[in-house]
């Protein structure tokens, strides 16, 4: 295997939020990332960086990630100040450091929000978002007994949004980004995705009163139409979906 | 020990009816007076806990990540096969099953596969009542798309996203139950032992990967959906926390492990760059559909993929295989770039690469309808490789993707140590020697959905369980010894890092048990491996405490199971002298370099069985008997 070329690396200066446990007292600290090749992801600068820490015998920056791919939500940061970085459409784990120039400074945060606590360093408690979807997040059917799958036919533009709604991987960044810490986009994504979809249509009002009772109740802020979630997410969910899930809330308080 | 398959007698159609009635039934009554732990919350575990729960069994559900939604079912891609025949061309039951058990190379049970076939088509439904939106045609039904080793449409698909939507389903029916109190959900728990108490699965040891505590749970049987093990191969498709430690521990506790050396490599993915690199993705193989793949005819060619004119290219797939052309299933279409890369008609920096060409495909349908199709995975590549396969052709690789072996299980899913059952990836059953695409996601939800509510129920029934609870001497005995191995792992303070030995680790594995493997490397890999292990119990750095999040901790404990378990696939390897599916061994080919099977002396699987630390296992057989399909060369010509 061939070492990445010289001319493509990049050197950078860290600056990452450290926290030992929720409770204690958080603060910024520095490192030197050197040898940073551009067709590195943001995460494999960070185990480079991680590798040097461990070497000189202290902790290394904890930060959540599993798939690396870009769908499975577990990563992300605020990085400079953007949730998921400068790159637009984009998780952690998929930007890349060609998008970083030499000699750059670069702040590391953990998602910030009242409803995620640190755990440690980068890593947050994002089980609220968990709460929301137990609250009514799904179609209440038991396994069996379920009618032939072109028994329900959907059209095409129909299945298309609510896929385009049911893309969202969960990860928190509308959460982070939004000035109220609000996470309208996460749940108006789910509600609209069986708000679309026959399947949803049954539970549809009980779904949304629960679930948007449950994002209150949590500590989540309210919308003030600033759209930082949308601008900041990483699949591109589109406001929207807010919108729907306001709809079918006042669709729920008015017929019912 | 006899391996007992436990396949019911009868033709094989009815199999499968004839059993389900035959299982003991527990009443109604009585289920919520047995506790059951399920590991893992992948779509096999996902769709497990959610099913017990509803059949009203109590129910404790653990997994790695914060939330049961990140499990690497998540990142499927291509699809979910089922038999439903929409598309009128062909397909059935009986089809499905036989693409399937030939796509294994004939290296898994007929009964099996028959019901995973039958099944497949519940899934769907079960999976569009839950609001699972499925590609549609403009009519509203269910869209379908072909995939590698099959002629007909039987792939079902949300985008390039399949398996995130159909885990976001079971995710969601886990969360109903959690919400109704039926399962209790711990999140970042890594399941480090199993407790056998008198010969039965009755508990598990977690570490809480927060407070760093040791947890014990008991109860009266244990589901393991823990996925498989391709990271034992550092670089591989799979997430960075997929492991082998719980199946592994399992192992040790005396359940089989069986064909550890069938894993798959997976054609399409994106090229290695460099030393740095954490983990390999996968371009959907329903990129295979439209994409031609092609490398330049003369070797040591270095020109730029326009510059090559159409009669210097070798689509090398479609002239060697006409039939299926581009379609052949994985561990061919894999062997082939790599002859071809052998033979340095490899392209880009590296050479270890061919072209997925979508030029024609473009031409013919419009960039609308490709985009439409792949736009995703377009995207995704882009922003890796910064090249747009709208305009220049992608540049794949094999990379390891997924493991056929795991955990020995009979029939009823249920692995050697009674109570102890296995779904999913982590268990062996129905892919043999190689899978085929959109297989995966099928196998998970019919493990889950499916079949385990039936056989767990007879079990339970008949069983007779005593009381136990956490404070009985096996779970302080296992606990100790996990805390033990802890303890060493932080006190050796070597000089070098878990990661560092982890690669290494790899790359033995990649080179001497990968695509294509022979004896003197296999045994050469054995030594280095032991080597290698070696070093890491004298010289590895973990750093930190262990009653912390310490994740470089959480990666040593995979690493020190990876690198036995590692031995253990070699051995096997070396065990079975025949080709079949994905385990190629160089010495074992047909003229035109296919894998070259012996019916006679390893139609069997291999089961191998623990006898302790640094002794080599003892392998057990479990012949293979076909009565409804005749053993062949598999051809795709």
């Amino acid at each position: 295997m061939k070492q990445a070329n010289g001319d493509k690396c990049i050197k950078l200066k860290l600056k990452v939020w450290r926290q030992k446990t929720q409770g204690s007292k958080g603060r910024f600290e520095s490192f030197k990332a050197e040898n940073i090749s551009k067709d590195m992801s943001f995460l494999e600068m960070l185990d480079v960086v991680n590798e040097k820490i461990i070497l000189s015998g202290k902790p290394p920056i904890a930060f959540d990630h599993d798939c690396r791919e870009g769908i499975c939500g577990s990563c992300g940061a605020m990085v400079n100040g953007r949730a998921h970085g400068p790159e637009k459409g984009t998780t952690l784990c998929q930007l890349h450091m060609r998008h970083f120039s030499d000699g750059d400074t670069v702040v590391i945060e953990p998602w910030r929000s009242r409803a995620f606590k640190v755990v440690k360093d980068l890593v947050v408690d994002r089980s609220a978002l968990d709460k929301i979807i137990q609250a009514g997040g799904y179609v209440s059917v038991n396994t069996g007994g379920v009618p032939d799958g072109n028994a329900i036919p959907v059209p095409q533009e129909i299945a298309e949004k609510a896929m385009d709604a049911a893309e969202c991987i969960g990860c928190g960044a509308c959460a982070a980004a939004c000035p109220n810490a609000s996470v309208m986009l996460f749940t108006g994504a789910k509600i609209s995705q069986f708000a679309l979809l026959p399947q949803g249509h049954p539970e549809a009002k009980k779904r949304v009163l629960a679930m948007v009772g449950k994002m209150d109740q949590l500590g989540f802020g309210n919308c003030t139409n600033e759209k930082e979630c949308a601008a900041e997410c990483p699949k591109e969910i589109s406001i929207i979906n807010i919108a729907r899930m306001n709809r079918e809330f006042l669709k729920s308080g008015l017929f019912s | 020990m006899k391996l007992d398959s436990k396949i019911p007698d009868g033709p094989l159609s009815e199999k499968w009816d004839r059993h389900r009635f035959e299982l003991k039934l527990v009443n109604p009554a009585n289920k919520k007076k047995f506790k059951i732990l399920v590991v893992g919350t992948g779509l096999a575990g996902a769709s497990t806990s959610a099913t017990l729960a509803e059949l009203g069994y109590e129910v404790e559900t653990f997994c790695i990540q914060d939330s049961p939604r990140r499990a690497h079912s998540i990142s499927a891609q291509g699809g979910i096969n089922a038999a439903k025949n929409y598309q009128n061309d062909g397909d059935s039951i009986w089809r499905l099953f036989y693409d399937t058990i030939k796509g294994g190379d004939f290296r898994s049970r007929e009964a099996n596969v028959y019901r995973l076939a039958q099944v497949s088509n519940n899934i769907i439904d079960q999976c569009v009542a839950q609001g699972v939106p499925f590609a549609r045609e403009y009519s509203g039904m269910l869209a379908n798309r072909s995939f590698g080793g099959a002629q007909v449409s039987r792939t079902f698909y949300a985008r390039g996203q399949t398996g995130q939507q159909l885990l976001l389903g079971a995710y969601g029916a886990l969360s109903r139950q959690i919400a109704a109190g039926k399962v209790k959900l711990f999140t970042r728990r890594d399941m480090l032992d199993l407790v056998v108490i008198d010969g039965k699965a009755r508990g598990i040891i977690v570490r809480n990967l927060v407070s760093g505590d040791l947890e014990k749970y008991s109860a009266d049987a244990v589901v393991l959906a823990t996925g498989g093990y391709g990271n034992v191969f550092y670089l591989s498709t799979n997430a960075m926390a997929s492991n082998v430690s719980a199946a592994f521990a399992s192992y040790k506790k005396g359940a089989f492990f069986a064909n550890p050396c069938f894993t798959q490599i997976h054609p399409t993915c994106i090229p290695v760059k460099g030393t740095y690199q954490s983990k390999l993705t996968l371009m959907s193989e329903s990129l295979r559909n439209d994409g031609r793949v092609w490398v330049p005819k003369t070797p040591g060619d270095k020109r730029l993929p326009g510059q090559i004119s159409e009669s210097e290219r070798d689509y090398y797939l479609e002239n060697k295989y006409p039939g299926f052309g581009n379609l052949v299933p994985r561990d061919v279409a894999s062997r082939n770039a790599k002859n071809q890369c052998d033979m340095d008609k490899g392209v880009g920096d590296t050479q270890l690469a061919v072209y997925l060409d979508f030029e024609d495909a473009i031409k013919r349908s419009g960039q609308d309808v490709i985009g439409k199709k792949y736009g995703n995975l377009f995207k995704m590549y882009e922003k890796i490789t910064a090249d747009n396969p709208y305009e220049t052709p992608m540049k794949i690789y094999p990379a390891v993707h997924y493991t056929m072996g795991g955990l020995w299980v009979d029939y009823n899913l249920m692995s050697t140590i009674p109570g102890l059952f296995v779904l999913g990836e982590a268990n062996f059953s129905d892919h043999g020697s190689n899978r085929l695409g959109a297989s995966a996601l099928m196998q998970g939800l019919a493990d889950g959905y499916f079949i385990i509510p039936y056989t767990i129920g007879s079990y339970l029934a008949e069983a007779p369980l005593g009381k136990i609870d956490e404070d009985h001497k096996e779970f302080s005995l296992s606990s100790l010894e996990v805390e033990t191995r802890i303890k060493k792992l932080i006190s050796i303070e070597g000089g070098r890092t878990v990661d560092s030995f982890h690669r290494e680790l790899g790359r033995i594995l990649w080179e001497y048990c990968g695509m294509s493997r022979n004896n003197s490397g296999l045994k050469k890999a054995k030594k280095l491996i032991r080597d290698l292990r070696v070093e890491y119990w004298e010289n590895v750095l973990v750093g930190g405490s262990e009653k912390d999040f310490n994740q470089s901790l959480e990666r040593a404990w995979r690493v020190a199971d990876f690198l036995e378990f590692g031995e253990l696939m070699v051995i096997d390897a070396l065990e079975r002298q025949e080709s079949c599916g994905g385990h190629f061994n160089e010495k074992y080919q047909t003229d035109t370099h296919e894998a070259l099977r012996d019916d006679k002396h390893f139609c069997h699987v291999s089961a191998g069985e623990f006898r302790g630390d640094n002794r080599k296992p003892k392998f057990h057989k479990e012949p293979l008997t076909f009565e409804n399909v005749k053993l062949t060369q598999r051809s795709y010509k």
